[in-house]
């Protein structure tokens, strides 16, 4: 007998199209991403702001804005999300995916004690007593870390540090342990000393569990540590997929070797410019029909600006078998 | 929700909360007691005493009737709070649910709302109170009724207004992201998070709402005799205006105080249960 778990991959996503109603019409803002992965994998989604990183997250938790128009196709362990009616969705969310945000001074009620917030989805989709719920969350704060855990229970959000509280939030999301985990920039608005404490405890919970996980980031540093893949996202498509030593060792799509390039380095000579990419993410309206980068691009000729370039799979130069794909014709001659 | 202790300290160091409390705490007070007691039956009439001047017997002296005015004031103030607690009941009742709903479905629901409040709103509200009268007959409870009406659209803007800025906060997401339903995450999070104003709000109402009945019963269109209500009592004085001018004041000086105690008291809780102050701690 065949185990479904092995043949039925945790999320399978194709095509997923969105597009979002604007004063001028309609806007594409994800224009064909695809890409499977499985449970205890880790993928990384990197791109500057405006590249659809979010807003595929949003897509995959089934929270986008009532009137954004969604195709394709997300399969959650072979169920299908797009589409899905909301009473359903809420019993997905929080239960099989659940979502870390990037603002933990937000992301929390302030009038809410934080085992109350923890609580939610217990008592949501495990029908715990308040009981139940409390004794549940103090073991999640624990499991998180958090010092002092018995304590802090009571605690109102604004007596936590952000650390502290992004430490709440990845309880919350952790609570009814999850399939999924999608954390979207977890780690921005912290410090820099807390940032590696706080992605290290993701890792780490995320492995013993063996759940997958989506991290969101613009920050190439972190991805290398944190993901065994690396999707580079622009202009709403996903334009490089590689496992994470081969897109570190070899990058081949312009975007990508721009971002690489753009990185601030230790043991650059004092007074060295760094490198920039000309020019800025185009407006969603202003999306040209073939490769959004082709503005920006020193490689590009017209061919790139007529149609969407198709991925090419690159011979791995790395020992992985996990294969590497780049979407631009002329990522050889760059 | 909030700490407890730190509310009552930073209440009571507030002055105009202070003093709008103890003018409205005042104002039930005198209520309560004339259930039970005035100090004279309001429906006693002495024609022989008529017009006094304040004595021992009766402090603020009697009206065209010989009624004692201080038993008048005293009763009266019931009436006052009937209409200022069943007013904004309805509007809070009826509006807040209707302005949760258009926050938690926006789209056509909430023009739907919006609008329909915009059009219940262009009428004045003593317009729309004498239209009803006109309809129903006078009467203490037509009048309270057209106020309730009045509320309803008032209260369903703010809380739409203060819920959208609430939804618009990351821990709304957060509880969706958590599997939770628009109702369920308006009720825990969005009703607490616009508490706070809706109680100021409601403070303003009631004060509106009384002087709007005051406003209907002098024009004989809100309570009837013989309960005594101060608006009428207004009215009566009128036509002594030059014998006995003291009438008119009394219970302009009623109404005066219980809406300036009540808008004290609506602004120092602004101050108090503020979050921006709040969380300053």
């Amino acid at each position: 007998m065949s185990d479904p778990i092995n043949s039925t991959p945790l999320l399978q996503v194709d095509d997923l199209r969105v597009s979002l109603p604007t004063a001028r019409g309609w806007a594409p803002a994800l224009r064909g991403v695809s890409w499977r992965m499985e449970r205890g994998q880790t993928v990384g989604l990197i791109g500057e702001s405006g590249s659809g990183k979010s807003l595929t997250a949003l897509a995959l938790m089934g929270l986008l804005p009532e009137r954004a128009r969604v195709t394709g196709s997300i399969l959650l362990q072979g169920q299908q999300l797009v589409g899905m009616p909301e009473p359903q969705l809420c019993q997905l969310r929080g239960a099989r995916m659940a979502m870390i945000f990037q603002e933990p001074m937000t992301a929390l009620n302030p009038l809410h004690p934080i085992w109350r917030q923890i609580a939610e989805p217990l008592r949501l989709h495990q029908q715990m007593d308040a009981g139940q719920a409390k004794a549940r969350a103090l073991q999640l704060l624990e499991r998180v870390q958090l010092p002092r855990a018995r304590e802090r229970l009571d605690a109102y959000p604004h007596e936590l540090s952000g650390g502290q509280r992004q430490r709440v939030m990845i309880s919350m999301a952790l609570a009814c342990s999850p399939d999924l985990l999608i954390a979207d920039e977890p780690t921005t608005a912290l410090d820099v000393t807390v940032q590696k404490e706080v992605l290290a405890l993701i890792k780490q919970l995320v492995c013993e569990d063996g759940m997958g996980l989506l991290l969101i980031s613009h920050d190439l540093g972190l991805m290398q540590d944190q993901v065994d893949r690396v999707m580079v996202m622009y202009g709403g498509a996903v334009v490089e997929s590689a496992t994470t030593p081969d897109l570190f060792a070899h990058r081949a799509h312009p975007y990508t070797r721009g971002l690489f390039a753009a990185r601030p380095r230790l043991g650059l000579a004092r007074g060295t410019r760094l490198t920039t990419i000309p020019g800025s993410v185009p407006e969603l309206m202003d999306f040209p029909a073939g490769c959004a980068f082709a503005d920006r691009c020193a490689w590009a000729v017209d061919d790139c600006r007529q149609s969407l370039p198709q991925a090419e799979i690159m011979a791995s130069r790395t020992a992985s078998e996990e294969p590497h794909a780049v979407s631009c014709p002329r990522w050889r001659l760059s | 929700m909030r700490n407890n202790h730190t509310f009552w300290r930073r209440a009571l160091r507030h002055p105009s909360l202070v003093a709008g409390g103890a003018m409205v705490l005042l104002m039930v007070l005198c209520a309560v007691l004339s259930l039970f007691w005035s100090p004279y039956p309001v429906g006693d009439i002495d024609i022989p005493n008529k017009l006094a001047s304040p004595s021992a017997a009766h402090w603020l002296g009697t009206d065209s009737l010989g009624r004692d005015i201080g038993s008048l004031l005293l009763v009266g103030s019931q009436n006052s709070l009937l209409v200022g607690f069943i007013a904004v009941g309805i509007g809070l009742g009826v509006g807040v649910p209707l302005g949760l709903l258009a926050s938690a479905r926006r789209g056509w629901v909430e023009e739907l709302i919006m609008r329909a409040s915009d059009f219940t709103f262009a009428f004045p509200a003593l317009l729309s109170a004498i239209m009803l009268t006109a309809i129903y007959g006078p009467g203490l409870v037509v009048s309270i009724v057209a106020i309730g009406i009045f509320n309803i659209p008032v209260f369903a803007r703010i809380s739409r207004g203060a819920a959208n800025a609430v939804w618009a906060r990351d821990f709304t997401a957060a509880a969706r992201a958590a599997g939770k339903g628009p109702l369920a995450i308006t009720l825990a999070h969005v009703l607490p998070n616009i508490a706070s104003v809706l109680i100021v709000q409601a403070t303003i109402q009631f004060a509106i709402a009384i002087l709007a009945e005051a406003a209907l019963s002098y024009l004989g269109l809100g309570t009837q005799p013989p309960q005594p209500s101060w608006g009428r009592m207004l009215n009566e004085a009128q036509s002594q205006m030059f014998q006995a001018p003291m009438l008119a004041v009394y219970p302009g000086a009623a109404i005066a105080l219980a809406v300036l105690g009540l808008n004290l008291l609506g602004d120092g809780l602004r101050d108090v249960l503020d979050p921006r102050l709040a969380r300053q701690r």
